[in-house]
């Protein structure tokens, strides 16, 4: 009777290695977000600049992210680099590295779009109080460029964590891995366990990445008002 | 000439609206005849443009009652189809379509509404378009007309689907000055061929050429009813005299 | 760095055949999706009771999961209830069920987007509330939603790369193979991104035609 293989989920020991999996997804897409975010800063005050040279090359870059599928780039690192500079690198040194590129990307978008939604008449008034470059950016400026950043920052971290599960197409023990394996090693005992620890991983899913969500939207809300 | 022996088209009896806890209209009774013109002044905030939208079901009201010839607006099965065919209204800021040709924007009440035939609807929208001298526009998109323009086709939108009754909510508040007088023509020319019309406007010499009935509302009441004429040198209440006072200088 | 042109040669038959199947799948996807994400909004907008607390339990859920998850549970797991379907099938309808919820947030702010007085326009001159959704509101939310629609037409097309995981054949996967199986890295890779490049440009330029063509609510009264 089928209905008792819900077990399977329920097992101490399947938990535990599901949420180590969990673990190693959440780890990489923050460390991911971290790196990412810093560089994207980067990128993103470059895009201000007037040289025709980084603009373009920013350009292609985002372009580059845009058209090309994620898990296109954990190939072409995980297959591609490693073969060319005859280094071995592990999956996942791979994601964190393909994760941070895409992120920072992104991040340098958002950080950009903040930058230039920045009302400029703030400029001009801080400058009237006397107010001097690095002060107005300091209190002014950046305060108001963070906020307008963090619904696009929490969208993103919220796409990046699943975006992770493809991880375990390069070969990363994540959380989709471990359940194979749970599911292969129950293979006798609970046949139909695919049907429930997939099912649980979509529901580990959606428990992380809702309430992110939510919390951008709410945020959005408030700050639109 | 009063056209208070005409036939009742409207009945407003005693209505009251409320928005969230503030009353907007404290018990409105009003009558209107075929073919009457009644314009409807005020201060901001006294009800009018509610008032006005509660006469083709736009706002529901909580008190009283309006019948529209023999048909109740607070029964259950109220034909409101019926009620927005017969009673035709003009917003302030136009509302066309803008997805959708002059043409498409006229023609899109009386064939998928009315139903009616396509070469025969067709022709009484070319007429009206000839009355206001758009006829040459029909093809175009309402982004490319002024703003005098798609209110004329606004009021030939309504139009063509031959209502009893018009009504128009201050319609040339939005208009730059030298547009104001074409639209204003064209409801004189209305009122003139006998088309009932109630008319929210803050245009007072407008009111005065085109008005069979002034009614001055203040505060969600009615204060003071009577003749263009008569309002406008000898007006009876307090009220409507500081009102009018704001208009002159 | 020396270019095997004679594996690029005899791969191309096999990219052409894998492109045609992403395409194929993609689009029966992206179409589906279109169509779900539409009902979704409408019924939404009608506030319809129960089915729209189901629609919105149905957005939250396939927006905050992995599409990976999604196709394993349908290719997996299902048939372990008894409900078998072909990797083709169980992709189309995990390319529409994710679809479906990011359409219907598109058409939902569309929909949020055309003005109360616009509605009122088209009740004054008679429209029942249906006509007033198909003649007045669809057009203009659709010309607002253009952006996330194609938006989302171009994710949908990237997210075929993540099929090879039920055995589909597309470009991805048969880099994959070809790099397992060859050791031309380079030229597979290179081949991969090239065909990326000629599938989802052509297709973008197509929907930023669309989206100009569309623009007339933009400019409204």
């Amino acid at each position: 009777m089928q209905n008792s293989e819900i077990n399977v989920i329920f097992q101490i020991k399947n938990l535990q290695r599901l949420f180590e999996g969990l673990f190693v997804t959440v780890e990489i897409a923050f460390i991911s977000i971290i790196i990412g975010s810093i560089l994207g800063i980067i990128i993103g005050l470059s895009r201000t600049t007037k040289s025709k040279v980084v603009l373009f090359i920013n350009r292609v870059y985002l372009e580059a992210f845009r058209i090309i599928p994620t898990l296109v780039w954990l190939f072409i690192f995980y297959f591609g680099v490693t073969t060319a500079l005859n280094i071995n690198l592990s999956g996942e040194v791979v994601s964190i590295i393909v994760f941070s590129l895409w992120g920072a990307s992104e991040m340098g978008d958002i950080v950009r779009g903040a930058l230039e939604s920045l009302p400029k008449h703030q400029i001009e008034s801080g400058k009237a109080l006397g107010l001097n470059y690095i002060k107005l950016y300091w209190y002014v400026l950046i305060p108001q460029a963070i906020r307008r950043m963090i619904p696009g920052t929490i969208n993103l971290a919220t796409r990046m964590i699943k975006t992770t599960s493809l991880v375990v197409l390069i070969g990363v023990i994540d959380v989709v891995k471990i359940g194979q394996q749970i599911i292969e090693s129950s293979r006798f005992e609970f046949p139909t366990a695919s049907f429930w620890i997939y099912g649980l991983i979509f529901f580990l899913y959606f428990i992380i990445c809702y309430p992110l969500s939510k919390i951008s939207k709410n945020l959005e809300k408030k700050w639109n008002d | 000439m009063s056209k208070n022996n005409n036939p009742v088209l409207l009945e407003i009896q005693d209505i009251h609206k409320k928005f969230e806890d503030k009353e907007i209209l404290k018990g409105i009774d009003l009558s209107l005849h075929t073919g009457e013109v009644l314009v409807i002044l005020g201060p901001s905030g006294c009800g009018k443009s509610t008032l006005l939208r509660c006469l083709n079901g736009l706002e529901k009201i909580q008190g009283g009652d309006i019948k529209f010839k023999d048909t109740s607006y607070t029964e259950k099965n109220t034909n409101w189809q019926e009620i927005h065919e017969k009673i035709g209204m003009v917003f302030q800021n136009y509302e066309l379509f803008p997805h959708m040709t002059v043409i498409e924007n006229i023609l899109l009440g009386p064939l998928k509404v009315q139903k009616r035939d396509k070469a025969e609807a067709l022709a009484q929208a070319e007429e009206l378009l000839e009355k206001v001298g758009l006829l040459d526009r029909k093809d175009s998109f309402p982004r490319q007309l002024s703003g005098g323009q798609k209110q004329r086709i606004a009021i030939v939108r309504a139009l063509c689907m031959n209502p009893e009754i018009m009504l128009f909510d201050e319609v040339t508040a939005s208009l730059d000055p030298e547009m104001v007088r074409e639209v204003l023509e064209v409801i004189l020319g209305l009122a003139k061929q006998g088309m009932t019309m109630v008319i929210v406007t803050h245009e007072m010499g407008f009111a005065e050429a085109v008005a069979d009935r002034i009614i001055f509302m203040d505060n969600g009441e009615i204060c003071e009813e009577s003749k263009p004429n008569e309002f406008f040198t000898n007006p009876k209440t307090e009220r409507a005299k500081h009102f009018l006072n704001i208009f002159q200088y | 760095m020396n270019i095997d042109w004679n594996f690029i040669m005899t791969s191309l038959p096999l990219y052409e055949k894998a492109a045609y199947i992403t395409l194929k799948l993609a689009f029966a996807g992206i179409v589906l999706s279109l169509v779900i994400g539409l009902v979704c909004s409408v019924i939404l907008y009608f506030k319809v009771k129960v089915i729209d607390t189901v629609v919105q339990a149905y957005i939250e859920l396939s927006r905050n999961t992995p599409l990976l998850v999604q196709i394993f549970f349908l290719y997996f797991g299902l048939p372990k209830l008894g409900l078998k379907m072909s990797e083709s099938t169980c992709a189309i309808i995990g390319l529409a069920f994710l679809g479906g919820s990011y359409m219907a947030e598109a058409f939902r702010s569309g929909i949020e987007a055309v003005s109360k007085t616009q509605i009122e326009s088209g009740t004054s001159i008679g429209l029942s509330k249906i006509q007033v959704v198909r003649y007045v509101i669809i057009p203009q939310a659709f010309s607002v939603s253009m952006p996330s629609l194609s938006a989302n037409c171009i994710f949908l097309l990237k997210e075929t790369s993540i099929l090879g995981a039920i055995s589909i054949i597309d470009v991805t996967n048969l880099t994959k193979d070809l790099i397992g199986m060859y050791y031309r890295t380079f030229e597979s890779l290179a081949l991969l991104v090239v065909v990326y490049l000629i599938m989802i440009l052509p297709f973008s330029f197509i929907l930023s035609w669309l989206e100009r063509k569309v623009r007339y609510a933009e400019f409204g009264n």
